[in-house]
This record gives C-alpha cells, sequence and structure tokens, in this order.
C-alpha cells in the first residue's frame, strides 16, 4: 500500500478497496516501526490525523470528496498548524502551540488530505544537511551514515522512505530540491509567489517558497495544483490562475530545447556526476529535445550574494523571536535586554546566530551599501543571465547538488563548506524561478538528482519533462533496504 | 574582512544575542570566513546596476483601509510566556 502512487491511492479510496482510516493506520504503524532509526518527524499526530481520516472517509461515502481526500501526507514543521507544535526546528518554538494555520495547510486540509505529523528540519531552515535542528539529525533512509540533506531533509526521509506518501517542503537556496536529490525523490520549489506563505515561518521573505516533495512527477502535480494559487494574506502571493499540472504531464518533448549551462558541466563537477546526468540528459534527447550549451556567466555569484541577501532578510524577521510574546523565554531575565539576549542567545542554535549576526553586520551603518546594496545589484545580474537563456532554450538541465549524500559530520565544522553544497541551486531562488529535482541514478548506493529549471510560470513543463523521464527510467521507483 | 572579537561582541549587541565568551573566538573566525566567501562581490562592477528587491520587481499591493482582523487577544496570549489581565509582561523599564 505504502508503494502507490497519488492517483493509485486515489482510487483505492473511491474504489473503497481500502479506507482512509485504514490507509493512515498503515502509515502511522509504519512511522512508529521505522522513524525512531531515521528520527523524520518531530511531531507525529495520531489523534489529529484519524479523525482526519474519519471525516475523508465520511466524504468517500457521501460522494463529496475530491482527489486528494483521505491521502495522507506529511508537513514540513516550517508550516504554522492550529494546535499543534510548529517548532521550525527550533528550541525557540518547542513551546509554540500555533493559534492558527498557514495556508498551506488549510488548503490541504480542505482538500480533505490527512496530516500524520510534523517532519524534521534545520532550524529555522537554515543548513543544508538537517544537522542544525535542535530534534537531532535526521538519517538519509539509503544510508544511516549520511545526511538526508536540508533543510527540508525530515520530509525527503519521510518519503524516501515512504514513511508517507508525500510531504510539504520549503526551498530558499536549495531547501527542496536538494534533499530531494540526496533521498531519491521528486521535489519542485515553484515560481516565488505560486504558493502562500502566510504562516510558512519566515526565514528570507524574498526567496522563500513552499512546495511539494513526492516520488514522481505525476504525484507533484496532484499536490502542486492544490498548494498553489492567490492568496490576499501573503502579499507577494501572485494573483493568476493555476494551470492544471496533471493534464500537460504527457506532452510531447519533440523539439524541446534544454540549456546546459556551461558553468555548471564545467571541469569541476566530479566527473562520475557528470556522467550519470549525462546519461540521463540522454534519455532526454532519445525523447526529442535538443541539448544546447547555455551560459550563465555570472553563477558563481550566487553564493557570495545568497550569504548577504538570506542572512539580512534573517536577521529582520527573526528578530520577532524576543522571549515576550510567544517562544522561548530565559529564566529570571534581570532587566529588558537581558530578556531578549539571553532569551535568544539560548533559544537559537549556533548557525541561526551566525546568520543573524552576519544580517545584522552586513544592514549596520557604513555597510549596507557595500554589502547588502551590492548584493541586491548582483542579483539582477544573476536574474538577467536566465532571462538570457530562456530566450535560446526552453528549459535548462544542471546538477542539484554537487556530490549525492555526504555523511553525518562531514561538513559540520566550517559554515563555508556546507554553504558550497548549494552552488547548483541557489540561484534559482534569487532569479525566482521555479525548478524540480527528480531521480537520475546513483553514485556508490547514494542517489543522484538532476535538476530542471524553467522560466516564471513554467511549472508545468518542468513536469511534463520529469514525467515524461519518469516514463522511460525506474529510478524513481527504487526504494531504499529495510524499509 | 576579518572581525575580532570585540566586533563580534558588538555585532551580537546590536542583534540582541548573548553569547558564551568562549565561543566568541569561534564564532569571529567563521563569521570572518563568510565574509571572506562574501568578498567574492567586490570584483564586480556594479555601477548604474538597479538594486533588485523582489524576484518579479512586482510593487506592493494596496487593500482597502479597513479593519479585517478580528480580536484574538485571548488566544494569542495563551501561548506567552507571561501576561496579566491582557498585558504581556516584561521586567521593570522604568524605574
Amino acid at each position: 500500500m505504502h508503494n502507490k502512487t497519488l492517483a493509485q491511492l486515489s482510487h483505492a479510496l473511491h474504489a473503497k478497496e481500502i479506507s482512509s482510516v485504514e490507509l493512515t493506520q498503515h502509515f502511522l504503524n509504519r512511522i512508529s516501526r521505522f522513524d525512531e532509526q531515521l528520527n523524520s518527524f518531530i511531531t507525529v499526530t495520531p489523534e489529529r490525523a484519524l479523525e482526519q481520516a474519519r471525516a475523508a472517509d465520511q466524504r468517500l461515502q457521501s460522494g463529496t470528496a475530491g482527489f486528494l481526500t483521505g491521502i495522507p501526507l506529511a508537513q514540513k514543521d516550517i508550516f504554522c498548524t492550529l494546535g499543534v507544535k510548529t517548532s521550525c526546528g527550533s528550541k525557540m518554538l518547542d513551546n509554540f502551540i500555533s493559534p492558527y494555520n498557514a495556508t498551506t495547510v488549510e488548503k490541504l486540509d480542505a482538500a480533505g488530505m490527512v496530516m500524520l505529523g510534523k517532519t524534521n528540519m534545520d532550524e529555522f531552515a537554515m543548513g543544508s544537511s538537517n544537522e542544525t535542528s535542535f530534534y537531532g539529525a535526521v538519517k538519509n533512509p539509503w544510508d544511516l551514515k549520511a545526511v538526508p540533506g536540508g533543510s527540508s531533509g525530515g520530509s525527503a526521509a519521510a518519503v524516501a522512505a515512504r514513511l508517507a506518501p508525500v510531504a510539504t517542503g520549503t526551498d530558499t537556496g536549495g531547501s527542496i530540491r536538494q534533499p530531494a536529490a540526496l533521498c531519491g525523490i521528486t521535489g519542485i520549489k515553484p515560481t516565488y509567489g505560486r504558493v502562500s506563505r502566510y504562516g510558512m515561518i519566515a526565514f528570507a521573505s524574498s526567496l522563500d517558497q513552499g512546495g511539494p516533495m513526492t516520488r514522481n512527477a505525476e504525484d507533484a502535480a496532484y499536490l502542486l495544483k492544490e498548494m498553489a494559487g492567490f492568496d490576499l494574506r501573503d502579499s507577494t502571493s501572485v494573483d493568476s490562475p493555476v494551470p492544471d499540472y496533471v493534464a500537460s504531464l504527457n506532452d510531447s518533448l519533440e523539439g524541446l530545447r534544454i540549456g546546459l549551462p556551461k558553468e555548471f558541466f564545467s571541469k569541476d563537477l566530479n566527473s562520475e556526476m557528470a556522467q550519470t546526468l549525462e546519461t540521463a540528459i540522454k534519455e532526454l534527447e532519445k525523447l526529442g529535445a535538443i541539448v544546447k550549451e547555455v551560459s550563465l556567466p555570472n553563477s558563481h555569484l550566487a553564493i557570495p550574494v545568497y550569504y548577504v541577501v538570506a542572512p539580512a532578510e534573517c536577521s529582520s524577521n527573526l528578530s520577532r523571536f524576543d522571549g515576550v510574546r510567544f517562544g522561548y523565554r530565559c529564566e529570571n531575565p534581570k532587566d529588558l535586554s537581558d530578556l531578549y539576549k539571553r532569551s535568544r542567545g539560548e533559544g537559537f542554535g549556533s548557525e541561526v546566530k551566525r546568520r543573524i549576526m552576519i544580517g545584522t553586520y552586513a544592514l549596520s551603518a557604513g555597510y549596507y551599501d557595500a554589502y547588502y546594496l551590492k548584493a541586491q545589484q548582483i542579483r539582477r545580474l544573476i536574474s538577467e543571465d536566465y532571462k538570457k537563456a530562456f530566450e535560446e532554450v526552453d528549459i535548462i538541465a544542471a546538477p542539484t547538488s554537487p556530490t549525492p549524500a555526504f555523511n553525518l559530520g562531514e561538513k559540520t565544522d566550517d559554515p563555508v563548506t556546507m554553504y558550497l553544497s548549494d552552488i547548483y541551486t541557489i540561484a534559482v531562488n534569487l532569479a525566482g524561478i521555479p525548478a524540480l529535482s527528480m531521480p537520475a541514478g546513483f553514485i556508490n548506493q547514494r542517489p543522484v538528482g538532476l535538476q530542471l529549471m524553467g522560466n516564471y510560470f513554467s511549472e508545468a513543463k518542468l513536469l511534463n519533462v520529469a514525467h515524461r523521464f519518469q516514463k522511460e527510467t525506474d529510478w524513481h521507483l527504487q526504494t531504499p533496504n529495510g524499509f | 574582512m576579518s572581525l575580532s572579537s570585540a566586533e563580534v561582541d558588538k555585532i551580537a549587541h546590536l542583534a540582541r544575542i548573548a553569547l558564551n565568551q568562549a565561543d566568541v573566538p569561534k564564532y569571529a573566525e567563521n563569521l570572518s570566513n563568510i565574509l571572506h566567501l562574501v568578498e567574492q562581490m567586490n570584483l564586480i562592477d556594479t555601477s548604474n546596476i538597479l538594486p533588485m528587491a523582489h524576484p518579479m520587481d512586482m510593487a506592493a499591493r494596496m487593500r482597502p483601509d479597513a479593519v479585517t482582523e478580528t480580536d484574538q487577544r485571548a488566544l494569542f496570549q495563551s501561548i506567552a510566556p507571561q501576561v496579566d489581565v491582557g498585558l504581556y509582561l516584561v521586567p521593570k523599564v522604568i524605574e
């Protein structure tokens, strides 16, 4: 049952081959049986889940069920969930029971989906390995010595190990795509503004975007269709109709122009990775796609720009955590300044503190022009690189990460080494375009992801290409041993 | 750009974060490495380039100036660290 796609599960539920309660119980059982090894959930919500499942079964009985009604999912613990602990992977919010629902939670609840629980993540989504979580690292189901990637590592591991059929993630610099690649699943970061950010705890507001993490592109199309759409409560939400991502999944790839950025496929790319990706791209050529070289000349500046823009925005966003209205408060503060400083000093982990301090520094008097303004100017150059490339090609193919999953503890000593693991994903967020990662092979039994980037609002095209690829390949059907 | 421990202390104060003094040299080293990474930006001439604040250069949406929120004070204060008669409590600021 846990290897079925969303379409198969929906069919089984509508045909009454299984009830939502039975399906939900099946996944809850898998979580209790396997998650001790993985640590992919921060909170499991069996009572809420079974209550939603019973309601879904009623809708299925009465004929008012939608396509996703009764299907379980896992929500990243960054999405505020009414009455449920929403920790964002931080001690700061360990006691935070959200008083409201994020739009994404509201929409998927309304669709009749059943939330199994909240998944583990890097603290405030700041990390590429899930090792900055207050709740401990998540393990990669393909190899328990390896990281699952981050920040949506819990969602990626849970879907890869079939502890949830699908999950939600968020992506500020690669946090959906990189863990999807490292865990061998499919994940899409939509165009900035496509999915509401309301109730999604903010890290860097001009970069953050929520999206689905699933086993294949078809499931992602179904889930994104439900998550996407205009929301008055998010001031940057885009008011344009949501296309039917499922309807175009089987479109022909004949004549599709795929650009390969020469900066990404340079001699710096590890040769096994290059070979694996070339094989995958050949598969797309067999389907009728035409491959040509493109250039993104400023792509090497994406990491420097990101590590100014993201920390600057985070230092502002995270100033709300002050020990006064909600979240962690230190013991016996001696005055107001001590209350702020110790609540934040004790409530935040070291990566979050580093990023807040970098942002504070970059925004402080005398440094603003040299750092923040400069970064915003180069951000435009990076975005224009993509604009130019999309005049020549329909989509761009790239590695998702420089290597398959690395080992736990391998990159925790030096933050800069960790930052470089997002070298291929970050520019997409700076430009605001959509991109997905899909399974494309293995190196030493660890999954490899191929990234597809598209122009603004081209999610349907990206999912179409991934789906056609997945009809010809079986990388996405591989499952880790022992689950 | 390398940061000294004294500079880290100053930034931590601006960010209202208490650091353990023993950790300050490590933060100074880490933050200096990050700033070093960031300094690659200086190799690029950006005169005459318009800063990009938003991915789609979108203008902020306006809404009618009308009250749309309901009063949820009791709910929001139910998760506050310390409240009394509807007020958030903090240590005394003015003697």
